[in-house]
């Protein structure tokens, strides 16, 4: 297996640090569509139903869905231990900030590279907001992610 | 602030608006007059609220509260779970620790929290965002429930958006053709463009009859509900709109769509999900004005609600109180329906309608699906199927 190490600058929106196997999005997602027990994604035909997002770093462009909705979804991900461990995103707005404030998740945006070309899922990937730093671990071959 | 020596709820708060001052490159923190939290008795807004009271958090300019529901008028109605119950009574608790105004209420734009012309505000909640934007010409951005507490706590928000008067321009005409003779034609409209366009600042032109403030809120509800729209423009009638060009500050853009009588009987006819026998009849979603439960006395004088069918008005306290002076409830509740205050329709209290066929004149109470199947008609035929029992 092929490994190599890219580091990149992004923008910081709510601190912290956490790190994880990447889980990339191409669709917005709304919290509230997962399963709060287990953090399994059970939007009918999203790109990643059937998918856990449970202590992953996970790349998507946007949220979506009302506040209420999106804010409960995600802080009952945190309360059983399953919300995403970090999050890079492209489109930031107030209803996700409060969401990410809420549960302690980091929020970054802002990535020196466009996330969507250079993070794929099951990559490593270690998102320090604190410092403005995202390091990737590729995995080249031999690896199909979960 | 944000090194807690102000109390930790205050902190929590601070660096919330911190977080969405970064996110909006914000260059300062500016006042607020006053702020609308769109309470929902859901957890996370439990969590965020207890988080700030038991941190000696307290509103700083005054902040209201949207609707969770009457737990004493439910609990005499019907069995609500525990925990249900134990949920909205923290959340009230909390809300009035933090020492917010407790209106319960989804419009508190005309009576409990009126913002003035150029107010800088932040106020939560789908009719109220666009409503004071546009209607009221306060300045307030799109707020979540804790972000709209936050700044009333602090007494600030991040100065970012709909702060800047460049920002608050049109973005996209409609050109309406259609007739709107009522509320119910408004809340078509709101429904029809919000899909249409999505998001941006759509400006109105076409409109000849000055909109009373019933059609005004259905407009705000429907046009942030089915899009995310926290601004409008109706040319000749809204504040920073007296004519089109003030609406787009300059030039008038190519993008447009045209609304006809046309489309809104498509708007209508789709809504109209299901015909035949129904169970229950929901008004008031936002919340009914004294106006609006005044018609719905009128029209139910001297009938009778059909004896399988549940009738329910939602509306504020304080607008509650005037329908009680005035004898609305009383002509109400002797038709066998119900008005209850400080009550949302997309809340847990609702569940014994679960598996129930609805009728409402509210998309947006369609939409959250609080029972099985949602017809939406003008009041007046909802009025009338509640006392047939059935929707033709």
């Amino acid at each position: 297996m092929k490994r190599s190490e890219i580091t990149l600058r992004c923008h910081k929106i709510v601190g912290g640090y956490g790190e994880g196997e990447a889980l990339v999005s191409h669709e917005p997602i709304c919290f509230y569509l997962t399963d709060p027990k287990t953090g399994m994604v059970r939007e009918k035909s999203h790109e990643l139903e059937g998918k856990n997002l449970a202590n992953k770093v996970l790349v998507f462009p946007s949220g979506k869905a009302s506040s209420v909705v999106q804010i409960d979804g995600l802080f009952k991900l945190a309360s059983n231990n399953v919300a995403p461990t970090a999050m890079i995103v492209k489109d930031v707005e107030t209803v996700l900030v409060v969401s990410a404030v809420i549960a302690k998740v980091p929020l970054v945006d802002r990535l020196e590279e466009d996330p969507f070309e250079t993070i794929h899922t099951g990559d490593f990937v270690k998102v320090d907001a604190e410092k403005g730093i995202v390091t990737i671990t590729k995995r080249v071959s031999g690896y199909t992610s979960a | 602030m944000l090194n807690g020596e102000v109390g930790e709820g205050t902190r929590m708060a601070m660096e919330l608006l911190v977080a969405i001052g970064d996110a909006y490159d914000a260059e300062r923190m500016i006042p607020i007059t006053r702020a609308h939290a769109a309470s929902s008795g859901q957890e996370g807004d439990m969590y965020f609220v207890e988080l700030l009271a038991n941190g000696d958090a307290s509103c700083r300019v005054p902040t209201s509260t949207n609707p969770v529901y009457d737990i004493e008028y439910f609990e005499s109605v019907f069995e609500i779970p525990k925990e249900e119950a134990e949920v909205a009574r923290r959340v009230k608790a909390g809300y009035k620790q933090v020492g917010a105004i407790l209106s319960w209420c989804c419009i508190p734009y005309i009576a409990e929290n009126i913002p003035n012309y150029g107010e800088i505000v932040a106020f939560s909640e789908s009719s109220a965002t666009p409503y004071v934007n546009s209607v009221i010409g306060a300045r307030t951005n799109r707020e979540a429930a804790q972000s709209a507490l936050a700044a009333g706590v602090i007494g600030k928000t991040p100065e970012y958006g709909l702060h800047f008067k460049e920002n608050r321009r049109g973005t996209f005409l409609v050109k309406v053709e259609a007739t709107l003779e009522d509320e119910f034609d408004y809340t078509l409209l709101g429904h029809h463009v919000g899909r249409q366009i999505g998001y941006g600042i759509p400006v109105f032109t076409g409109i000849s009859r000055r909109p009373i403030t019933e059609e005004l809120i259905n407009l705000c509800a429907m046009l942030n509900t089915s899009g995310a729209i926290s601004m409008f423009h109706i040319s000749g009638f809204t504040v920073e709109a007296p004519t089109v060009e003030d609406a787009f500050q300059g030039d008038i853009p190519e993008d447009k769509i045209t609304v006809t009588d046309h489309e809104l009987k498509r708007v209508q006819e789709e809504l109209q999900t299901t015909s035949g026998k129904i169970d229950l009849v929901m008004l008031g979603c936002p919340h009914y004005t004294l106006k609006q439960i005044g018609e719905v006395a009128r029209l139910l004088k001297g009938k009778k609600i059909h004896s399988d069918v549940s009738f329910w008005v939602c509306t504020s306290a304080t607008t509650k109180l005037l329908a009680e002076r005035m004898g609305y409830v009383s002509v109400i509740e002797r038709a066998g329906g119900h008005v209850v205050a400080d009550t949302c329709i997309d809340e847990p209290c609702w569940h014994a309608y679960r598996d129930k066929v609805g009728i409402t004149d509210s998309p947006k109470c369609a939409y959250y699906r609080r029972f099985k199947e949602a017809i939406v008609a003008k009041p007046q035929d909802c009025v009338e199927a509640a006392v047939k029992g059935e929707r033709r």
